[in-house]
């Protein structure tokens, strides 16, 4: 206590000074319209700033919802573009042709739900049997191959992505004959790239060749295009490549895709089933 | 004692006497106008107690505003005035060797230790008096050039009026 004392007499001008100044600017603000009025303004105007920034802030925090809720309208709206619809109307078309027989239809549905970075990577899209979609059926986008189905129910239907590790692919390198698989998922988690194992180091391969489909599958068209050879690995022991292809199709990405209805799968899967009963 | 405290009254009215009927009526243009009653706070005596300093210093601040309209504006600067003072004599002065309540004149100092002290204490007193009827930043050179011409024009006077009363006693 005595100590305080002593220090506020030993700057008691200072204090003087804070008390006698504030009293006289309360009395300058309080007294003086202009003051005042300057000093309400301005004080408003620091005020209002604070609050619009408080409020920039806040905005931040229910991003998520606003992009969800325009995501949506987005959607929404996209649904009633013509694209939507154009190739439902080209499966219910029927050409008669009766030179060619169309083999492939495709049907479009709207990627709804996606991951990349799983262990194993399904997509949701939102066609199902009422489109006509049924089970392994592959999926495509106009870059490359997207996946293969795996559940589907009245609206929707699950694809296992190529990023999955039980999803294996048909593929060859253009231009060679020799056909491997596609695998994705031990020892590489990089959604850009995939193995093509199984190819015979016989056959020269360079990096930047295309990998496409094989006529093989009955999921997909031959030809279409899967990615380009990144890198070629020789598999020890063996006489194999492991061919690192850099996938053309951006999972990150995916919106809409195309389901490939392979209209003679059912034919050739019940004669290769009949192979097996006889075995 | 009670001398200095007549002087000191009778300097007071004298000050704001001339203060408010003469000088306010005078100036430039409403660029230098001077306040020479200041120069009441800056004459108290050395030995004056801090305390007395300010509450004397707030009370003619808050006279002259009431005769300018200018409620706390003048007490305000008068209250900084009196900081300045505090502070720049207890720079500059020695406490010690002064006998009966001198003043800070210039017939104790000399006229170089009167003129700095005049020169930073009206700056001061000026420039937050200035500042806080202006209240506000944006013709800010017009401001600091009222500050600096109503500065130099109390300045002058303050002399004026030292150079008449005060080496007079001296002699």
């Amino acid at each position: 206590m005595r100590n305080l004392w002593i220090f506020l007499s030993k700057y008691s001008a200072f204090f003087f000074f804070i008390i006698f100044f504030v009293c006289s600017v309360t009395m300058v603000v309080k007294n003086n319209s202009y003051q005042h009025a300057t000093f309400i303004n301005s004080s408003a105007t620091v005020v209002g700033e604070a609050y619009a920034r408080i409020n920039g802030y806040k905005s931040y925090l229910n991003l998520k919802e606003k992009a969800d809720l325009l995501a949506a309208e987005n959607a929404a709206l996209r649904q009633q573009l013509k694209t939507s619809f154009y190739y439902d109307s080209v499966t219910q078309r029927t050409v008669k042709d009766t030179l060619t027989k169309q083999q492939y239809t495709y049907i479009v549905a709207r990627v709804v739900n996606n991951s990349v970075n799983q262990k194993d990577n399904f997509l949701t899209i939102d066609r199902g049997t009422r489109h006509g979609i049924g089970k392994d059926m592959g999926v495509v986008t106009a870059n490359g191959v997207v996946g293969i189905i795996r559940n589907v129910n009245e609206r929707y239907a699950t694809i296992s992505s190529l990023l999955n590790s039980e999803t294996h692919v048909s593929a060859t390198v253009a231009g060679t004959n020799a056909f491997g698989s596609l695998i994705w998922g031990i020892g590489n988690s990089d959604p850009t790239i995939a193995i093509l194992q199984d190819i015979p180091n016989h056959i020269i391969v360079k990096p930047g060749q295309k990998v496409v489909t094989t006529s093989q599958s009955t999921l997909f068209p031959a030809g279409h295009p899967i990615g380009t050879v990144k890198r070629i690995n020789r598999n020890s022991g063996g006489s194999f490549w492991d061919i690192e292809v850099k996938l053309s199709t951006n999972f990150a990405t995916l919106e809409y895709v195309y389901v490939v209805n392979n209209l003679f799968a059912a034919e050739q899967k019940q004669l290769e089933a009949e192979n097996n009963k006889v075995k | 004692m009670s001398r200095v405290i007549l002087i000191n009254m009778i300097r007071f009215m004298a000050l704001l006497f001339f203060q408010v009927f003469l000088l306010k009526n005078m100036g430039y243009y409403n660029l230098a106008t001077p306040f020479l009653y200041i120069l009441f706070i800056m004459l108290l005596p050395f030995g004056i107690p801090n305390w007395l300093l300010f509450v004397l210093a707030f009370i003619t601040g808050c006279t002259v505003d009431a005769f300018y309209d200018t409620a706390g504006v003048n007490a305000a600067a008068c209250t900084v005035l009196a900081m300045v003072r505090v502070i720049f004599i207890s720079i500059t002065v020695q406490r010690e060797g002064f006998d009966n309540e001198p003043e800070p004149n210039l017939a104790v100092m000399n006229f170089r230790w009167f003129f700095f002290y005049t020169f930073v204490l009206t700056i001061f007193h000026h420039t937050t008096l200035f500042l806080l009827e202006t209240f506000n930043f944006d013709e800010i050179q017009y401001t600091i050039t009222r500050i600096l011409l109503s500065s130099a024009f109390t300045i002058v006077l303050i002399l004026v009026y030292e150079f008449i009363f005060s080496t007079k006693k001296a002699r």
